[in-house]
């Protein structure tokens, strides 16, 4: 099979899959069966590109020509190997934790939540792989649509509501930023293809250079850069499963790996390292960290505590692709693949707390772990990744984006990460001590529950222990990562 | 032999086919006309468009009189392009119409309706072939008087109200062309247009031609719908018959659009519209006015027509908006947007035609939950609003990709802003749908419908398939819309 075939494979298979499970909608248990298949095929696929991208090889494909110059093209190289491999083997984990939660949640419209999360698969795949503008913002827009019906699956008015958020706000700053900023950087080079080291290369000045840059980090909206950053939390509306692998992985991920790799492939670190119309970018990124942190620090909604503590940490990574040194970029890359386990294993101890014991609000959780001790451990796992403890994940990624601030002198960057990490333990760690330490509320004796369906358990064990063996094994990301940085100059 | 006769023949056929169908009084025989003839119609063009696809011009002589004195028709690649479209659309149109207007119209009408749609194309088609102005002025008056009696037809008996209105503006509109002809016959003592352009040279910018254009513009204009001029539109298209309404929506004032590309490019030249006159600021400004005005009523229209309607006149802002740049990308954009939106609007219109069909009418109190029962017409819908809205793979999102691109050429980043902006409105309207078609649950009426015939959702379908595929595959659209915008700038140089 020639790299080509595995490519449109790797995008075909979840679409076939979407199409399969559609018609099995009459049996759950073939339907769920092929969603699981799906996902195993499709992880394997892109397994299968990772040594030729390491060899340093770019397996690409060019489909056809939508306009003269303008193809839809897709072309593997590291950032998008990272973020294809995060997203795909996530999916299977998070299959098998959406069974659990579906099934034991009596969810409506079962069959319609494994179809757009197919597609939803697929667009993201789509991202990772694309090739130039065009194609990242088909695939880009085709991932906000194919999402919102799963946000908005509850169908009742707040769904609705929270999906006008969602759309409002994920679809405008799309259209009336990112649109205008690719077709201007296509008016300026006459070329959308992503390149090492930029296209611009003088092709555009200082204030013009810093203006497209605002417009394409603020236009990818999936980045969830402040104060574009409301739909998030209104999609938490959504199942758990949706909010766990989109809205802490595949959409939210699909957002900063856009702005890194728009970054590092359009305008190039070298190419605006001293740009002084640039320098803007980490402080709004610092704010976000901080604001979004506060936030989270007084959310007694457990899913938007979690949802603004990715805000937070999703600016983590554009705040260190926006320092600019090796490092940091470094950094931003491993980030996105270790806030997408820790953040996954939050999601899914959240998800099956309200399925066991239907609880959502922070304040209730007092002495849970002793009749969850599975799932409240692996939170605590998630919760030292984020604030970033060794030997959990996060640190790995921490330590190189710290590292890079330093390199690049940038102070201000490493008091935001300080006071970033303060205020993750501040508000994750009372959680923790509230379900191990504290006794449960005299109300609460009423109901009797244990740990939540074995699916879901195993699927919280699977993504925690990920997390910490990513501390020990982190050889592969770091590769990618470098070779990233590498192919750059 | 008869090969030679096509650029008349496609007008010819409806032409006699409409009186035949009135002696024949027969509503099926009718029908079965309107389908020969409007499908013979689509294979002249086709065949048409592939002769002058390599950029030369068919001339034909009306009765051996050569021009300029006798009447000409001239097939160069922008008329062959918009004859494709006219044709296609009244061909899937003519399918989509039986059981519809089997519904909609009185059985003992049913023939008129033909024959009138019949001579609406003729007048269509003979609009676009022409290269006599007042042969121009002859058919767009045989179109016009067959629309506004289609209109007249609709099931609502606001239907002859609104007909009214649009002969009126209809009347207005054709006075002033009429009025513009006449100066320019005045000045060159000639009618037909290739000779009027070479008489005008050197002498364009004397006051009677700088009036004849003003005139010609606002006359055109006015049948165009181009805000402010667009009252008649919005109660024409909610009130018509569903099958006059996807006709009418698709072509009418697409071939509008054809004729003010043709008096300002083949007759005036662009210095005298944009130099000598500042036609182009008018147009922008006007434009955008439609882009927004148009798309914030239509967000609080209660009826799907009238929506999608309003939806109408924004979308002609933005052709003319691409006219208003005056150059080969703005002009390209233009006339790939009209395609565009013509193959978007028909599939629109049909679908709620399904809708009307079904439910009676298409009032948002009324369709609540209406995905349910009408699965395959709903999701019709949602798409042809996505394009509506420009998302990539659709073609809304080729039209305002060269939309965007030829805003930023002419250096005006702020008009680029101005139609993402303006687009946005569109996800607001197309979204009041979704969340009434998704999220309502089903009425006691919606309950007991079922999905739309399918003979009527398969040609339907099929636009909006078309409205997918032109998305991703533009060689055609995009390559037949650059060559024409070609032919209309060369023409003046």
């Amino acid at each position: 099979m020639t790299p080509a075939t595995t490519i449109l494979l790797a995008l075909a298979v979840p679409l076939a899959g979407a199409v399969l499970i559609a018609a099995a909608h009459r049996a759950p248990n073939v339907r769920e069966t092929i969603t699981m298949i799906t996902a195993g095929l499709l992880f394997l696929l892109v397994v299968s590109l990772t040594p030729l991208v390491l060899a340093g090889e770019r397996p690409a494909v060019t489909l056809f020509e939508i306009m003269p110059g303008l193809a839809l093209r897709f072309e593997v190289e590291p950032l998008g190997m990272l973020f294809g491999l995060i997203a795909s083997g996530l999916w299977i984990v998070n299959s098998l934790y959406s069974i659990g939660y579906m099934r034991g949640n009596d969810e409506q419209h079962q069959t319609r939540f494994y179809v757009c999360f197919a597609g939803a698969l697929a667009s993201a795949i789509g991202i990772a792989f694309a090739g130039n503008l065009l194609t990242l913002f088909v695939c880009y827009e085709a991932l906000t649509l194919i999402t919102y019906p799963l946000v908005t699956h509850a169908g009742t008015d707040e769904a609705r509501r929270s999906g006008r958020v969602y759309l409002g706000l994920l679809v405008g700053t799309s259209m009336v930023f990112l649109l205008v900023a690719i077709i201007w950087t296509w008016h300026l080079t006459g070329t959308i293809d992503f390149k090492p080291g930029g296209m611009f290369h003088g092709k555009a000045g200082n204030a013009t250079l810093g203006a497209l840059l605002a417009l394409y980090v603020f236009g990818i909206g999936k980045a969830a850069l402040m104060p574009f950053h409301r739909w998030l939390p209104a999609a938490m509306v959504a199942p758990v499963p949706v909010s766990a692998l989109l809205h802490a992985v595949a959409v939210v991920k699909a957002g900063v790996f856009s702005v890194v790799k728009v970054v590092v492939y359009v305008f190039g670190v070298t190419e605006i390292a001293g740009l002084a119309s640039v320098q803007w970018l980490p402080f709004v990124a610092g704010v976000t960290i901080i604001a979004a942190s506060i936030v989270a620090l007084r959310s007694d909604n457990l899913k938007r505590r979690l949802a603004y503590s990715t805000v937070s940490q999703l600016s983590y990574v554009i705040l260190a692709v926006a320092l600019l040194t090796p490092l940091s970029v470094i950094g931003a890359a491993l980030h996105i693949v270790t806030h997408a386990l820790g953040k996954i294993t939050l999601f899914f101890a959240a998800g099956a707390i309200y399925t066991a014991a239907h609880k959502t609000e922070v304040s209730q959780l007092a002495g849970i772990g002793r009749r969850m001790p599975w799932t409240m451990s692996a939170f605590a796992v998630g919760a030292l990744s984020l604030i970033g403890v060794p030997p959990a994940a996060g640190f790995v990624s921490k330590w190189f984006i710290m590292s890079g601030a330093a390199e690049g002198g940038h102070f201000v960057a490493l008091a935001v990460l300080i006071a970033s990490t303060l205020l993750n333990a501040a508000y994750f760690l009372p959680i923790v001590h509230a379900a191990f330490f504290r006794k449960p509320d005299e109300d609460d004796g009423a109901r009797v529950h244990g740990e939540a369906p074995w699916p879901m358990v195993v699927a919280v064990i699977l993504t925690a222990g990920a997390t910490v063996a990513m501390f020990f094994f982190s050889e592969l990301p770091l590769q990618l990562g470098r070779q990233l940085v590498a192919t750059r100059l | 032999m008869i090969a030679s006769h096509l650029p008349v023949l496609q007008v010819i056929l409806p032409l006699i086919a409409a009186p035949v169908m009135v002696l024949a009084r027969r509503g099926a025989i009718a029908w079965l006309l309107a389908l020969i003839v409007s499908w013979a119609g689509l294979f002249i063009s086709v065949a048409l468009l592939a002769r002058v696809a390599d950029g030369s011009v068919i001339s034909y002589a009306i009765g051996n009189w050569p021009p300029p004195w006798g009447i000409e028709y001239r097939i160069d690649r922008v008329n062959a392009f918009l004859l494709t479209l006219v044709s296609l659309i009244a061909a899937v149109v003519v399918v989509y119409s039986r059981l519809s207007v089997a519904a909609e119209v009185p059985r003992e009408q049913q023939y008129l309706f033909y024959a009138l749609y019949s001579l609406c194309l003729a007048g269509l088609l003979g609009i676009t072939s022409t290269g006599d102005a007042f042969n121009l002025f002859v058919f767009l008056e045989i179109s016009s008087l067959s629309s506004y009696v289609l209109i007249a037809l609709g099931r609502d008996r606001r239907a002859l109200v609104a007909a009214y209105q649009y002969l009126i503006m209809g009347t207005i509109g054709a006075t002033f062309i009429v009025i513009g002809v006449g100066l320019l016959y005045l000045m060159t003592g000639t009618l037909n247009m290739a000779d009027m352009a070479v008489r005008l040279r050197g002498v364009s910018e004397v006051r009677p031609v700088l009036a004849a254009l003003a005139f010609l513009t606002v006359g055109i204009c006015l049948k165009l719908a181009l805000f402010p001029l667009h009252l008649w539109l919005p109660n024409a298209y909610a009130y018509a018959p569903s099958a006059v309404t996807a006709l009418l929506a698709a072509t009418a004032t697409k071939v509008s659009v054809y004729v003010l590309l043709r008096f300002y490019y083949s007759v005036f030249g662009e210095s005298v519209v944009f130099s000598a006159l500042p036609m182009g600021q008018v147009l922008l400004v006007l434009s955008l006015a439609a882009a927004f005005v148009a798309s914030t009523v239509a967000i609080f229209q209660h009826d799907l027509k009238r929506m999608f309607a309003y939806s109408s006149v924004a979308q002609i802002g933005y052709i003319t908006l691409g006219l208003s740049f005056d150059s080969a990308t703005g002009l390209t954009a233009g006339i790939v947007h009209l395609f565009n939106h013509a193959l978007t609007k028909g599939a629109l219109f049909m679908l709620l035609g399904g809708i009307a069909l079904r439910l009676g009418g298409v009032r948002f109190e009324h369709i609540g939950g209406i995905a349910r029962v009408m699965p395959l017409t709903s999701f019709g819908i949602v798409l042809g609003g996505l394009s509506l809205i420009g998302v990539p793979a659709t073609v809304g999102f080729i039209s305002k990709w060269n939309l965007i691109l030829a805003a930023l050429e002419s250096g005006a980043w702020w008009i680029a802003f101005a139609i993402v902006l303006s687009s946005l409105l569109a996800v607001v309207y197309v979204w009041r749908f979704v969340e009434a078609a998704y999220f309502r649950e089903p009425g006691a009426a919606v309950a007991k419908i079922k999905e739309a015939p399918l003979e009527m959702l398969i040609p339907a379908w099929l636009m909006i398939a078309a409205c997918i595929y032109f998305g991703l595959d533009t060689t055609l659209t995009v390559g037949s819309a650059a060559q024409a915008a070609a032919t209309l700038l060369q023409g003046t140089r």
